[in-house]
């Protein structure tokens, strides 16, 4: 099982966390046409690579925060924010 | 006496080497045959002693099977222990009064009718099961009957014995797999560098081959490794797989009496895979005659068992290890009569014999009369834990073997499966392997203590410029040996002979993954672990092809068996309860599971309990009912964004019923929110929606506005929640409490808070899920029981009852309120759910606005109605479809149940928009394929359209004398009870060497502020540390800006006031909630304490990582938990605490886990420091 670090905690088991995915911007609500909004639910790059994605630390410090993770060797590489 | 009194003619005198103790003698039945051996002799040492050569027929053709191996690998001797199947008997040790058995074998071992397979061995070719019983169809029935005779394996008896399989979890510096030299001397030098170490070793004794090669030597290092405090030994343990991150799955066999395994989930930071060389089979005619042993098989049975493995002897040899059993057979008096070197070109072709060796033939041509052929023809390296960690192992021709191709930091080998050399040179390259792997270890430790919040300062991060260089070994020289001149067994196990593959590449299954297909060869109990490489040789061959270019396929988990018991056992599943859940188990609740909860679905007769609601008054236990306490100046900005209907103007005392969708418009959840006071909300969510909405809440605040002041606060279980309808509800609510209930005073939809039966700060709500006059109390938790019991005590004379969850909802069905979940679906935006009074798209914004927009616009997807079938008494399942004319789906029951208010079936159903219209008339097609007649009705509503049941001119009456509230626990207290601030506690006296103690009764705040800022400074604890603070309050670090605050019992008030004048002063947002009825809390106090929790939890518990005064949030046992090390008096010590109605299962599941350390449950004693 992989490891994440959490900004908050440390590093911990990933069974404590909760995978959001990428989180592209929240259109402009006025303004945004059917195909930005969809493009905002959807709509991901899912790259063979290096991700960022938001994580949230539910079983733990209950924090949210973004994490650069490889999909090809599913590695935690980094998490921002470094709080302490 | 001699060993052949005791009919073991084949047992050598005692053996330099030997491990087993003769002074120990043991009696077991083989096929109903009663044997004697030896502790320590395995079943097949012990038989093999006594003369028997034959444990077992093949899969196919049932031709009989001796030992191959003498391992845990061994193909031939799976056998049924007792009741238990698939036995490895050349690895299990032999138990006084055992009974064991031969598998699949009829009518006997020694005649199988089955064996007439061998007839028809050319037409049991590859595929000959995929080709021949397939057609025609109607008989694959049949076929499968008889088949299902033939399956291999042994038989799983109904009554077998209850056995405990168990889970735990560790952490390691370097975790090294397989006790051999190399890794013996890779755990010693990791040790010496400091690290902590798991040796991890398959068989019974360290040693690896050094058992039978160099037993002084052997016993040497053993010696040093058990002498090694840094070391922790498991022998007889086996790793299984290796996933992400060095995540390794431990299987400790038959680690106690009465447990099947456990499974020890451990993470290393450095694996070291020491797991030496298997070695291979020869392939030639007649390669699977007992009597045809692999030369350690030889060397296991002389050596570590003191047994003749035969009379006469054949050896082939091509390499030093095969020389060396030469010697150990004549050592033994076995009359080597031929030594074949097949260095020099010589080899074996074939051998004979009816049901064992009698003779072999040469390549010479020549035929020697014998019952023993010994094979050293190579070895195979059993990678499979380096190609978990990504690893590709190599072909190396002239090593005739795959060797690892090196994987990423972190992951290492070491020792002969890397390369070959003399034992020294074994030996140096382990421990310049384990310092290695020891260094890379410590290096990541103290990069995890740099990143643990539980650790104040800085540590110092060991320089990892001065790794020592690992000198590869040699690479071995090896002729490359797989088949000779003759066809014979590649897969024992599935009987696949080297002539069924080279058909199968005939058939034009030209590469090794497609020939493992259709063969199923390496497919069977072995898992290719001695088959494969002779597999790839014979393919490449077939091929044309060489055998690097054949490649390999890919080593999975897991390396060896492992029981499901293992796997599935030991679930923790966590159970919440309610406060009043004593009382409902004793007054015939059936209960019902909701999510984690059990709750009663009903007490006997759920239809007079609606008419008693509707007559009279009930009551209801609600507290499930998911309850977040929200405080802050931005309170409404929050309620605006998250729901879809409008907050800015709720006054103080007013509730509001609100709906949440998600950004694709989906309806999530729904409930009512109340305004407390000025910056004070309690909003109350779905019982299935609490922890998604709390989620919900912190996403948006944390990602989205984190400008905005506001803190929430979960508070579902600080509260028991009693729902209180029926006309006379005002009436028996008024004889309890101090807040005035008239109809003028609280108004429906209006909150207010006060005393309910002598308990302070509770929070009354008039509101009416069952459209009925309706009350819905919020008391503080422990005293749930308390006011229920009072209740029912003071509401005789107007017959109030319970009702349970079944007549809640054909309550809430009656009056047309819809269940998020159960009248929605994943797909049911908001206008689909008949929520458009509660949807306000003139706000700015709100979460999912532009889709109801456009659903609005667009007037799109389903609508929620009510139907009312035409007959009175049918009620439709609920799922069964609504027809168009022509029979397409139109739409689904989502809720149906017989009215007892109308006597008539009632339904809410979505159903395609142009079958809405009131009064059109449905097809409803029951899940039997019955047809029936529905109507759509105007509106939801079935009963009471006009709302007037909602308020009657019922007048309050004066309160009742109640006793005093008495505050209980979330754990059941025992006989040994005493009273200590109102709250009945244990007065168990019992004590031992690992205790744990209720302590819920201490009085538990939480503030929440800013991370940094003054009130984080006042309080002296930060994130992840604890602060005792002069008064004896225990500050914790719970949380980024979280506190829980814990003193003595019943100084809630105290307590409350100073922090809340602290909160006042605070520049930053500060706020102060009173959990004591939130939270159950145990301390666990004894030097088992971590392992304790170590069975149930994943964190790393050292006392580098977590020292004294350490502030964690983990998953225990599936619970969110709160572990603070706090020690007393210098013994190891732990605050656990939970949300309250998880509080029992917790208590129940740390006692079970503590059983092996004798925990101990103690009564509480004031001196919280115990």
């Amino acid at each position: 099982m992989m490891q994440i670090n959490c900004p908050w905690c440390g590093l911990r088991n990933a069974t404590e966390f909760k995978q959001h995915g990428e989180k592209p911007p929240r259109p402009d609500v006025a303004n945004a046409t059917r195909e930005q909004w969809a493009d905002y639910l959807y709509f991901r790059n899912n790259t063979w690579g290096v991700v960022k994605e938001q994580w949230f630390h539910s079983s733990g410090c209950r924090q949210f925060f973004m994490l650069h993770r490889d999909t090809f060797a599913n590695k935690a590489i980094r998490s921002e924010g470094d709080v302490r | 006496m001699t060993p052949s009194e005791h009919n073991q003619p084949l047992r050598l005198v005692t053996q330099p080497n030997e491990e087993i103790d003769r002074s120990q003698r043991v009696t077991f039945t083989w096929n109903g045959k009663t044997y004697t051996g030896y502790q320590g002799d395995t079943i097949v040492s012990a038989l093999y002693a006594a003369g028997e050569r034959v444990f077992s027929r093949s899969m196919k053709y049932h031709s009989p099977r001796g030992v191959l191996t003498g391992t845990l690998h061994d193909p031939g001797t799976i056998l049924q222990v007792d009741d238990e199947p698939n036995v490895r008997g050349a690895h299990r040790l032999i138990e006084e009064g055992m009974n064991v058995t031969s598998q699949n074998t009829w009518p006997s071992l020694k005649y199988d009718v089955r064996a007439v397979n061998q007839l028809g061995a050319r037409f049991l070719g590859p595929g000959f099961y995929y080709k021949t019983f397939m057609k025609p169809d109607f008989l694959r029935p049949a076929y499968q009957r008889v088949l299902r005779g033939f399956v291999h394996g042994g038989k799983v008896s109904k009554n077998r014995p209850e056995e405990t399989y168990e889970k735990r979890y560790a952490h390691t510096d370097v975790l090294v797999a397989g006790g051999g030299p190399a890794g013996m001397e890779a755990a010693l030098a990791a040790a010496a560098s400091g690290a902590s170490v798991m040796l991890v070793e398959e068989d019974h004794q360290l040693g690896g081959h050094l058992r039978w090669a160099d037993g002084q030597l052997a016993r040497e290092l053993r010696a040093q490794v058990t002498a090694n405090p840094n070391i922790t030994v498991y022998t007889n343990t086996t790793v299984a797989a290796r996933y992400d991150d060095n995540w390794l799955a431990v299987v400790q066999r038959s680690p106690e009496p009465g447990m099947g395994e456990r499974l020890i989930k451990t993470r290393a930071r450095s694996l070291v895979v020491a797991a030496g060389l298997l070695e291979r089979p020869y392939v030639f005619e007649g390669n699977d005659l007992p009597g045809v042993l692999l030369s350690t098989a030889a060397r296991r049975l002389i050596n570590l068992y003191s047994v003749r493995p035969g009379g006469r002897a054949v050896v082939v040899t091509a390499n030093p290890e095969g020389d060396a059993a030469v010697e150990d057979l004549r050592r033994a008096g076995v009359e080597v009569v031929a030594v074949v070197d097949a260095r020099q070109g010589d080899t074996v072709v074939r051998a004979t014999g009816r049901g064992r060796v009698q003779s072999v033939e040469l390549s010479t041509g020549q035929k020697i009369a014998a019952d023993l052929l010994v094979t050293a023809v190579g070895w195979t390296a059993p990678t499979s834990l380096l190609n978990m960690s990504g690893d590709k192992p190599y072909y190396e021709p002239q090593a005739a073997r795959f060797l690892p191709g090196g994987t990423e930091e972190g992951v290492y080998a070491a020792g002969g499966i890397s390369g070959d050399g003399t034992v020294a040179q074994l030996r140096d390259h382990g421990a310049a392997v384990g310092a290695r792997a020891a260094a890379h270890a410590l290096a990541q430790r103290s990069l995890k203590i740099a990143s643990a919040p539980t650790v104040s300062g800085q540590t110092e991060a060991p320089t990892t410029e001065n790794l020592p260089e690992v000198q590869p070994l040699p690479v071995p020289q090896h002729p490359e040996l797989f088949r000779s001149s003759t066809h014979g067994f590649v897969d024992y196990s599935e009987d696949i002979t080297s002539s069924d593959l080279q058909a199968a590449v005939a058939e034009g299954y030209d590469s090794a993954e497609l020939v493992k297909r259709f063969t199923t060869v390496t497919m069977g109990p072995l898992q290719g672990k001695i088959e494969l490489v002779n597999f790839i040789a014979v393919v490449a061959e077939a091929t044309g092809k060489t055998i690097a270019e054949t490649g390999t396929t890919t080593w999975r988990p897991m390396y060896a068996p492992v029981t499901l018991g293992a796997l599935a056992g030991q679930k923790y599943d966590p159970i919440r309860y309610s406060s009043i859940q004593t009382w409902h188990e004793a007054h015939g609740a059936k209960p019902m599971i909701a999510g984690q909860w059990i709750r009663p679905e009903h007490y006997g007769d759920p239809q007079a309990e609606v008419r008693r609601v509707r007559d009279g008054v009930g009551i209801i236990d609600v507290s499930p009912l998911g309850k977040i306490d929200l405080r802050g100046p931005d309170v409404p900005k929050l309620l605006n964004l998250l729901y879809t209907n409008k907050w800015s103007k709720l006054g103080i005392g007013k509730v509001r019923y609100g709906v949440m969708v998600s950004e694709d418009g989906v309806v999530m959840d729904d409930g009512v929110t109340a305004r407390l006071d000025e910056d004070h909300y309690l909003m109350t969510t779905t019982t299935g929606g609490a922890g998604r909405v709390w989620d919900w809440i912190e996403e948006w605040l944390q990602t989205f506005h984190p400008e905005w002041q506001v803190n929430a606060t979960p508070v579902s279980t600080a509260y028991t929640s009693i729902n209180i309808a029926g006309p006379h509800a005002r009436t028996l609510l008024s004889r309890l409490t101090d807040v005035d209930v008239s109809a003028e005073a609280f108004k429906y939809m209006e909150v207010r808070t006060g005393t309910v039966a002598g308990v302070e700060n509770s929070i009354l709500w008039r509101i009416g899920f069952t459209g009925e006059l309706s009350y819905e109390i919020h008391v503080p938790a422990a005293y749930g029981l308390h006011v229920w019991e009072t209740l029912l005590e003071v509401g005789q004379d107007l017959g109030v009852g319970p009702f349970g969850i079944e007549a809640q909802r054909i309550l809430r069905l009656e009056t047309g309120h819809l269940i998020v979940g159960q009248d929605t679906d994943g797909l049911t935006q908001g206008y689909s759910a008949g929520l458009e009074w509660a949807i306000k798209l003139d706000k700015d914004d709100f979460v999912g606005k532009p889709e109801l927009a456009w659903q609005q616009q667009n007037q799109t997807g389903m609508r929620l109605v009510a139907v009312q079938p035409v007959d009175t008494h049918v009620v439709p399942d609920e799922a069964s479809q609504i027809l168009f004319g022509n029979g397409t789906i139109a739409g689904r029951i989502t809720s149906a149940r017989l009215s007892p208010t109308l006597g008539r079936s009632i339904c809410l159903a979505q159903v395609e928009q142009s079958l809405a219209e009131p009064g059109t008339m449905v097809t409803i097609r029951q899940i039997d394929g019955t047809m029936i007649q529905g109507k759509v009705m105007e509106g939801l509503t079935a009963v009471d359209k006009e709302g007037t049941r909602l308020d009657n001119d019922s007048q309050p009456e004066a309160r009742v004398e109640v006793g005093e509230p008495i505050g209980r626990s979330p754990v059941r207290v025992g006989d040994a009870k005493t009273l200590l601030a109102g709250w009945e506690v244990s007065a168990q006296p019992a004590a031992g060497p690992l205790t744990i103690q209720d302590q819920s009764v201490m009085t538990k705040l939480e503030v929440r502020s800013s991370f940094t800022g003054s009130t984080a400074e006042k309080l002296h604890a930060s994130f992840g540390r604890t602060h005792r603070s002069q008064d004896g309050t225990l500050v914790i670090g719970s949380g980024p800006g979280q506190w829980y605050i814990l003193g003595e019992p019943g100084s809630q008030q105290t307590m409350l006031n100073a922090l809340q004048h602290m909160a006042d002063s605070a520049n930053e947002l500060t706020t102060v909630v009173d959990l004591t009825h939130g939270r159950a809390l145990f301390r666990i106090t004894g030097d088992e304490a971590a392992a304790l929790l170590n069975k149930l939890c994943s964190l790393e518990l050292s006392d580098d990582i977590v020292p004294d005064g350490s502030a964690l949030r983990s998953s225990v046992a599936g619970v969110v938990t709160d572990i603070i090390r706090d020690d007393v008096d210098g013994a190891l010590s732990y605050l656990v605490h939970c949300e309250r109605s998880s509080g029992q299962y917790l208590w129940d599941t740390l006692l079970d886990a503590g059983a092996e350390y004798r925990l101990a449950e103690v009564g509480y004693t004031m001196a919280y420091a115990n």
